[in-house]
């Protein structure tokens, strides 16, 4: 646990507009190499901009943004960061391989290489036999595996995941909770995930960081303590409610009184 | 581990006899609908005793068109290199012109209300004009009304490709440090592929079009189109029907020479997929 954060953010702050709305304020946040860090907060809370901003797709207003001890912009020269996104974003004039040997491309692999690699990829997303389709003739879910095989397909010291979910059904979302676990422990990969699942956030993470609403400040950290690897079981676990209760009073908090059941009905989405 | 692939396998390919099976389907109501216009095209006009002027039996037509062959297939030709050569240099520029107004936005939005507004202009009234400009015999005058016809739908449908990408396929890229040649490389021109090519199917009739009204202002006793206007004119009906006919003919070969390379360079286009 000592060693170096793969993210260290100090003071972070961002205005929209010419002094305009402030989306995010004071936000410190350390998350350390193999983690797994969730940001949940109530839609417009500026989770998803926190990402944004950790990964230099747009700069903070003010703060400091370190990456693998650089800038963010260094470290997304670098290529340190694997994206994935509500929507696959798959291109569709690629297969199923070549979406996913896209960034390998793009860093100067060689044909052998490449081919090795999104084998190696393909296999451990399970889409073995699909190399070959196109993403239109994959489910929602096998279109998201690809996504996520390409982000990690070139091993980028961090994975910056920004509600990889949220567009499936629940049974389905489910079943990619875990093999994005496995994938995680498989790949030692670090995470920062942005989801608005109170059950997901608790499911998946090391930490859970809580978001208030306008302007976003971290209303708390909820450090989870259920055992890895996590399992089926795992959310049947008495602990796993505490936590859930945790999350989502801190998220109450965050709110301020008087909107609870408003925050119950986004969060719970 | 368990449970995600099985769920759903690879689709099955059809076999080549099923998929010529399934063409020839697809194809036979627009087969019959073909015999069936030819034979009320030939019986009509032989039944009514419809004018010569007014429309001449199809087998007349082709028989003039048998008998005068050479003279209507360089004709054809001819015209359809003024048609080309415009085609080309049209596409071209459209293409050449929509990546730079999609690569600098703010030059688009200065140029884009005019590009738009000269898209409104009946382009063929200029032929005459284009004649004095580069020579009534020349095909160089209406190759120049095929390539302006051609310019602005292939400008627009690019320009439209080019910049109706996702957000997100952008910050990707973006995330991978890419630079703005690399985003246009992977991305933007891919994107804007199925675009290019539905304009420049549209582009391969327009200039048909141009070409040979083009020709009807005067030019060279070789084009299509003065041997159209010049039978009609000498009430050689069959003769400017079979020129008509050679048009017709050379503008499907043209647009469907378009949509085969469409469908080799584009298969994964959601266009191509099928009906299953």
């Amino acid at each position: 646990m000592t060693r170096a954060p793969v993210v260290a953010l100090t003071g972070v702050r961002k205005e929209f507009g010419r002094g305009g709305v402030v989306a995010l304020e004071g936000i410190d946040l350390e998350v350390a190499a193999g983690e797994l860090v969730s940001l949940i907060g109530p839609s417009g809370c500026g989770k998803s901009t926190l990402l944004r901003i950790v990964g230099d797709l747009t700069p903070p207003t003010s703060g400091e943004v370190v990456v693998n001890g650089k800038s963010a912009r260094q470290a997304r020269v670098d290529r340190d960061y694997g994206m994935v996104f509500q929507d696959a974003v798959l291109y569709d004039w690629r297969t199923v391989a070549k979406n996913i040997a896209l960034p390998l491309e793009m860093l100067g692999w060689d044909r052998k290489r490449r081919a090795e690699r999104v084998e190696e990829m393909v296999g451990l997303v399970e889409l073995t036999g699909f190399e070959g389709h196109h993403p239109w003739e994959l489910s929602g879910g096998m279109q998201q595996r690809v996504a996520i095989a390409r982000a990690l397909s070139f091993d980028p010291a961090l994975l910056l995941m920004d509600e990889p979910f949220g567009a499936l059904d629940e049974m389905t979302r489910e079943r990619l909770n875990m093999e994005l676990l496995r994938i995680w422990q498989q790949a030692e990969s670090t995470i920062l995930f942005v989801t608005h699942s109170i059950s997901e956030a608790v499911f998946l993470s090391t930490r859970v960081v809580v978001i208030s609403r306008r302007p976003g400040r971290i209303a708390g950290i909820v450090a989870v303590d259920l055992p890895q690897p996590r399992t089926v079981e795992t959310r049947e676990d008495p602990r796993f409610f505490e936590l859930v209760t945790e999350v989502r009073e801190l998220l109450r908090a965050g709110r301020g009184v008087g909107a609870v059941d408003a925050v119950d009905e986004e969060v719970a989405q | 581990m368990s449970t995600a692939p099985t769920a759903v396998q690879p689709l099955p390919r059809g076999s080549l006899a099923r998929t010529v099976g399934r063409r020839a389907r697809d194809w036979a109501p627009a087969a019959i609908v073909f015999v069936v216009g030819i034979a009320a095209w030939e019986g009509l006009v032989r039944g009514l005793d419809v004018e010569r002027f007014l429309l001449p039996p199809l087998s007349d037509i082709l028989q003039t068109f048998w008998e005068q062959r050479d003279t209507f297939v360089s004709a054809g030709l001819f015209t359809f290199k003024e048609a080309l050569g415009g085609f080309a240099i049209g596409a071209s520029a459209g293409i050449l012109v929509a990546i730079v107004l999609a690569r600098w936005r703010w030059l688009g939005a200065a140029l884009l209300p005019y590009a738009i507004a000269a898209n409104a202009i009946p382009i063929i009234a200029f032929a005459p004009i284009t004649n004095n400009w580069f020579g009534i015999l020349s095909p160089a005058s209406k190759m120049a009304i095929a390539a302006v016809i051609c310019f602005f739908p292939v400008l627009i449908n690019t320009l439209r490709g080019l910049t109706s990408v996702q957000p997100a396929a952008i910050e990707l890229m973006r995330s991978y440090a890419a630079g703005e040649l690399e985003i246009f490389r992977r991305v933007r021109i891919p994107n804007a592929l199925p675009y290019i090519f539905t304009a420049l199917k549209v582009a391969t009739v327009l200039a048909m079009i141009g070409a040979i009204v083009g020709d009807y202002f005067g030019g060279s006793d070789q084009a299509l189109g003065i041997l159209i206007r010049r039978s009609a004119g000498i009430f050689a009906f069959e003769e400017a029907w079979a020129a008509i006919l050679v048009a017709c003919v050379l503008g499907i070969a043209f647009y469907a020479a378009v949509a085969l390379v469409e469908r080799l360079t584009m298969g994964w286009h959601v266009s191509s997929r099928g009906s299953e």
